[in-house]
């Protein structure tokens, strides 16, 4: 009996220690999520969006050179890893003198990576959008760029919003290989807290919940996109 | 004269689909275009308004020359300036409002200022009956709804003359007679059009000239009483009783 409540005993402060090491490392790792990961994430996502944009647009308007630029770029991001990408750039490229802090070097590879996905859904976006939308607009005494801008592009981020949501998403969680490039970034930091105190399991699972946190936020926020989108007529008949 | 078509010639690949189309058009005419399907009607309209380019014709409008096939992007923009199009299938801008779709190409394409943009706007769709529904967006509407708006779109850029493309085609049977009482109200009103249509009663009493095309040609053009009451041409007989057997 008296060994019994002993070993309850000491079962209780384990759970305390454990618990205690929770409670302290999860607003560590929050503050790192809140500053480094959304942040990054967010600039990142623009960076995406910027190039897929214009990728996109290249492509539609069919400008033969930079077409071909464009796919060959496409080509060879879609079709190494990510984690590759971010050695040559990071550790790589130093050898021919080109030096990026590993804050750069993650903005800019998660952001042409992403890219080069969202630039295929925004191509099959545009590709959508029915010709007569132009024409339309050509008849109505606009210009390309007028119709491009008003018409066809609005509609084909319709068409494309609930796949770059899952861009977004994906992009959340891929700042996290930033760390195998030193970034002090959640996951970096998980990793080195679980160094100084063990517990490697509690606080990766820790470091998951959060992104699961994130992500799930970003699915909500994309579910009241769509149906914002869809009472200003944004469903196409 | 107001609008002289000369000579429209088009081929699609090794098809040669206009043969030369010529057509005078004069101030308030209402011209049907009638042939029976792929006979070209549609590119005829489309080469007009440089949606498709034609390999050879002009047009003189107001007297000013434009070759189809060479036109630079500033005559086509002048051409397209004096004209509106009305499609098959609307083509409303499907993430504009009801009265975005009126005012955007005012505002943008032809620069007007947002306040006399929307006046303009908001007496072309009072005109088809549509200005309690301004807020709404396409996908809102019926097609007669729709159809009736991109006649305002048109409307509203106060053009010299308006194209049709089967206006009515793509219209369920109930909701055609709206739309083409709009057109006889604009034709009444002294509007120049280019109807192309099915709608025989349409080209028999609205219009006053028709253009009788097949497989490319211009198989026969005049005032629209000649042709439904003395067709000259075998083939616009043979039209003529075509649709009226279908009918019975
Ligand atoms: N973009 C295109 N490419 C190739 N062929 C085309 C194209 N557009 C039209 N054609 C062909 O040109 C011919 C004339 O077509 P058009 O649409 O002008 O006929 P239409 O008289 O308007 O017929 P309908 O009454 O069916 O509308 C058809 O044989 C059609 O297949
Ligand atoms: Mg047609």
């Amino acid at each position: 009996m008296a060994f019994h409540s002993l070993g309850r005993e000491r079962g209780d402060s384990m759970v305390n220690e454990h618990w205690q090491m929770l409670t302290e490392s999860f607003p560590q790792l929050l503050e790192y999520g809140i500053k480094v990961t959304i942040p990054l994430s967010i600039l990142s996502f623009a960076l995406g969006l910027a190039v897929a944009v214009t990728v996109a647009l290249i492509q539609y308007a069919n400008v033969r050179f930079l077409r071909r630029l464009c796919r060959f770029y496409i080509w060879i991001t879609r079709g190494t890893p990510l984690l590759v990408q971010l050695f040559i750039v990071f550790y790589g490229l130093p050898d021919i003198g080109i030096k990026l802090s590993n804050y750069l070097s993650a903005f800019l590879v998660l952001g042409f990576n992403e890219g080069a996905y969202m630039a295929e859904t925004m191509r099959g976006a545009l590709e959508s959008v029915p010709r007569g939308q132009m024409e339309a607009g050509y008849c109505a005494g606009m210009n390309y760029v007028q119709i491009m801008g008003h018409v066809v592009l609005p509609q084909a981020f319709r068409t494309a919003f609930p796949a770059l949501g899952n861009s977004m998403i994906a992009m959340v969680k891929d700042t996290s290989m930033a760390a195998s490039i030193t970034m002090a970034e959640m996951f970096r930091q998980a990793q080195i807290i679980s160094g100084q105190r063990g517990d490697v399991l509690l606080l990766y699972c820790e470091a998951a919940v959060i992104y699961l946190l994130f992500c799930t936020a970003l699915t909500w926020l994309q579910r009241l996109g769509e149906k914002l989108l869809a009472k200003r007529g944004g469903v196409r008949a | 004269m107001m609008l002289d078509i000369q000579n429209v010639r088009k081929r699609f690949g090794d098809r040669e689909v206009l043969k030369g189309i010529s057509l005078t058009v004069d101030k308030g005419d209402v011209v049907a275009i009638l042939g029976p399907s792929g006979s070209g009607k549609t590119t005829f309209l489309r080469c007009l308004n440089f949606l498709e380019k034609a390999d050879g014709g002009a047009l003189v409008f107001d007297g000013a020359h434009f070759d189809l096939h060479t036109a630079s992007k500033a005559d086509i923009a002048r051409v397209r300036k004096k004209t509106a199009f009305v499609f098959q299938n609307f083509n409303l801008f499907l993430n504009k409002t009801v009265l975005q779709n009126v005012t955007l190409g005012l505002e943008k394409g032809r620069g007007m200022k947002k306040n006399d943009a929307r006046a303009a706007a908001l007496r072309a769709l009072e005109h088809v009956g549509m200005a309690d529904r301004l807020e709404s967006y396409p996908s809102q509407l019926s097609g007669g709804q729709q159809q009736r708006v991109a006649i305002a779109r048109a409307l509203a850029s106060d053009p010299e003359i308006i194209y049709f493309d089967e206006p009515t085609s793509a219209l369920d049977p109930e909701l055609i007679g709206e739309v083409l009482s709009v057109m006889r109200q604009l034709a009444k009103e002294g509007m120049t059009m280019l109807v192309v249509t099915h709608e025989m009663d349409f080209a028999r009493n609205v219009s006053n000239k028709v253009l009788f095309m097949a497989d490319g040609t211009a198989v026969e053009t005049g005032p629209s009483r000649d042709f439904f009451e003395n067709p000259k041409a075998d083939r616009s007989r043979d039209f003529i009783r075509s649709i009226l057997a279908a009918r019975e």
